[in-house]
C-alpha cells in the first residue's frame, strides 16, 4: 500500500519543485525517403512524419492528464538531413527545412530536430549543402533546429569546419537581427554528438537507430535543489551526493514509466531515458540554484566547477539504476539564458564565459545559450567553438556551443518562451584569426598516458 | 487499476461526500480514505478502483479537477503507477 507521505511528496515535487517530463521526442528515419526528384522527396518526408507522429502530441497529453506528471514538449527528430542532400541542390536543402517546418507546425509540436551535418573528419557534397543552407534554413522557418559535429575523440577536430561555422553562426545572427539573433538559438555545434539525444537543439535521428524510437528527457533541478535545502547545512558533501542521487532516482523512474507508457501506446520502441537536469526560466527550476544551495554564494564563483562535477555525477549514479536503457546527452545542462540563476550570475558579473567554459568540462553539453556581443568577429566565433570542442574531444564526453551574437556587452538579450533571456557577455578583444584561417584538422587525442 | 485522488484545501462539510458521489457516479469504487485536519487546512487521500470505470478516466480526472474549483479546493486524480515508479523498486 502506498503511504500518505510517499503520495504527498510525488505531489509537491510536481506543484511546487516544478517536476517535469521536459520532452517525448519521436526519432524517424528518413532513409526510405530518399528520391531523386527534389519536389517528390519534400513530400515522402512530409508524409512520412504526418503517419508516424500524427498521434504524437495527443498521446503525451493523455499521459499527462491521466498521470498528473506535466510533459512540457513533445518533438520529432530526423535522421541528419545532409544525408538525405548528396544529390540536392541548395534550393532543395532549403524546401526540406520549410517542408521540415510545416509538418511540425501541423503536428503541433514546438521543435523538429534534424537539420544537420556530421562533418568530423571532412565535408561529403551533402553536408556542404546543407550548412550552406542553414542561415537562410533558420531564417525562414519557426521550428526547425540544426545541428552540426565537428569532432570527435576519435576523429579529431575539423578545423575548416569549425572555422565555417564561425561564419554560419555568424550569418544567421545577421539574418535574424531583429529577432534577438533568435536563428542560432537553434544551431548547435557538437563534438562527440550522442544519436539518440532528445533534446534541442541538437536532437536528430541517428544512422543506428531503429526506424522510428521514443526518447524521453526528464527534468526537476528544482526537485534537486528543493532536496538539498531540506537535508540542512549540516550535511557534508558525501550526504549531500547521495541526497542528489536518491532524487534524481525518483525524478527518472518518472521518466522511464512515461517512456514505456508513449512507447506502448504509439507502438514505437522505447529508446532511451535522457537523465538530464534541464532548467528553465521559471524561479526555482535551476541548475545555478542547486549548485547555490550547496553552498556558493553566487554561481560561477571559486568552487563552482567543483559543485558542478560532484551534482553531474551524482544525477547519473541515481538516475542510472532507474532506467533500462540510458542516453543522450545525460547531465546537468547550464544554458545561461534558459536558468534563472545563470541569469542572475552572468548579470551581476559572477559567471564569465571563461568559468562557463570550465564548468563545461565536467558537465554535460558546453557553452549553451550565452549572448555575446553582436558585432563580434567570425574568427573570434570559432576560436571559442574550438576551445570547446577541444574540450570535449580530450576528455571523450560531448559538448557543444550555442552562442548568440547580439546587442552590446550588458544588454539583456530576450528569446521568450523556453530561451529565456541573457545578459550579454563580454568576450576577449585578441583575435584567433589566423589560426582559425589555417583550417585542416587537429589529430585525434592519444587515449593512453592521460594526465 | 488503481487511481489516487489528493483532495487539500480549507476544511468545509461535506468534502468527503462530494467527492465519494463523483466516485459513484463514474463507477468508482473507494478502497481507501485517509485524511487529516491541521488547524484548519484539509487534506485527503483516497486510493479508488478504476477497474470498472463508467466513462474514459481523462473525463473523470476533469470532473474531479472541476469539483475542486468550484469548492475552493484542489484535487488531482492520478494514476497510482507514477507513485509505484516513483516509490516501489
Amino acid at each position: 500500500m502506498l503511504a500518505s507521505n510517499d503520495i504527498f511528496e510525488t505531489i509537491n515535487m510536481i506543484r511546487e519543485e516544478c517536476l517535469d517530463i521536459r520532452t517525448i521526442t519521436m526519432g524517424i528515419s528518413l532513409f526510405d525517403c530518399q528520391c531523386d526528384d527534389e519536389k517528390r522527396l519534400c513530400t515522402k518526408i512530409y508524409d512520412k512524419i504526418m503517419f508516424h507522429a500524427g498521434n504524437l502530441v495527443q498521446t503525451g497529453m493523455d499521459i499527462e492528464k491521466e498521470y498528473g506528471i506535466p510533459i512540457i514538449n513533445k518533438r520529432v527528430s530526423v535522421t541528419p538531413v545532409a544525408l538525405m542532400c548528396g544529390g540536392v541542390s541548395r534550393d532543395g536543402a532549403l524546401n526540406i527545412a520549410r517542408t521540415l517546418d510545416r509538418a511540425a507546425g501541423e503536428l503541433g509540436i514546438n521543435f523538429i530536430g534534424g537539420y544537420s551535418a556530421l562533418v568530423q573528419k571532412g565535408f561529403s557534397n551533402g553536408s556542404r549543402t546543407l550548412i550552406s543552407a542553414i542561415p537562410e534554413a533558420l531564417a525562414t522557418t519557426e521550428r526547425l533546429c540544426s545541428s552540426v559535429n565537428v569532432a570527435s575523440t576519435k576523429a579529431g577536430i575539423n578545423m575548416d569546419a569549425v572555422a565555417l561555422m564561425g561564419k554560419v553562426i555568424r550569418e544567421t545572427a545577421d539574418l535574424t537581427k531583429e529577432n534577438s539573433a533568435i536563428g542560432c538559438a537553434k544551431l548547435v555545434v557538437f563534438a562527440n554528438v550522442p544519436e539518440d539525444n532528445p533534446f534541442m537543439a541538437g536532437a536528430f535521428h541517428g544512422m543506428g537507430e531503429p526506424e522510428t524510437v521514443i526518447n524521453v528527457g526528464v527534468s526537476g533541478p528544482g526537485v534537486v535543489a528543493s532536496a538539498i535545502r531540506r537535508a540542512g547545512n549540516e550535511c557534508n558533501l558525501t550526504e549531500i551526493a547521495e541526497t542528489i542521487k536518491r532524487t534524481a532516482f525518483k525524478i527518472t523512474r518518472v521518466g522511464q514509466l512515461v517512456a514505456k507508457l508513449a512507447s506502448e501506446r504509439l507502438n514505437v520502441p522505447f529508446g532511451i531515458v535522457d537523465l538530464s537536469l534541464a532548467p528553465t526560466p521559471a524561479i526555482g527550476d535551476s541548475v545555478a540554484y542547486i549548485l547555490e544551495s550547496i553552498g556558493l554564494e553566487k554561481c560561477g564563483c571559486p568552487g563552482t566547477t567543483a559543485a558542478l562535477a560532484m551534482l553531474n555525477d551524482a544525477v547519473k549514479k541515481g538516475g542510472v539504476m532507474a532506467s533500462s536503457h540510458v542516453g543522450g546527452l545525460s547531465g546537468a545542462f547550464i544554458p545561461v539564458s534558459e536558468d534563472a540563476g545563470m541569469i542572475e550570475a552572468a548579470g551581476c558579473g559572477a559567471l564569465s564565459l571563461e568559468k562557463l567554459e570550465a564548468m563545461t568540462a565536467v558537465c554535460s553539453v558546453g557553452l549553451d545559450m550565452i549572448a555575446i556581443p553582436g558585432d563580434i568577429d567570425e574568427a573570434v566565433i570559432s576560436g571559442i567553438i574550438a576551445d570547446e570542442i577541444a574540450i570535449g574531444v580530450v576528455n571523450t564526453k560531448t559538448t557543444a556551443v550555442r552562442l548568440i551574437p547580439a546587442g552590446k556587452a550588458g544588454d539583456m538579450i530576450c528569446f521568450g518562451g523556453l530561451l529565456g533571456e541573457a545578459p550579454v557577455i563580454p568576450v576577449s578583444r585578441f583575435s584567433p584569426e589566423i589560426m582559425i584561417k589555417r583550417g585542416g584538422r587537429i589529430p585525434a587525442p592519444l587515449q593512453s598516458l592521460k594526465n | 487499476m488503481k487511481a489516487v485522488i489528493s483532495v487539500t484545501g480549507c476544511d468545509a462539510i461535506g468534502i468527503i461526500a462530494k467527492a465519494s458521489c463523483v466516485c459513484a457516479e463514474f463507477d468508482v469504487n473507494i478502497v481507501d480514505i485517509s485524511q487529516t485536519v491541521l488547524q484548519e487546512y484539509f487534506s485527503m487521500i483516497m486510493v479508488v478502483e478504476i477497474d470498472k470505470i463508467s466513462a474514459p478516466f481523462s473525463v473523470f480526472v476533469d470532473r474531479m479537477s472541476e469539483l475542486g474549483k468550484a469548492n475552493s479546493l484542489e484535487i488531482r486524480t492520478m494514476h497510482e503507477d507514477i507513485f509505484n515508479a516513483m516509490h516501489r523498486i
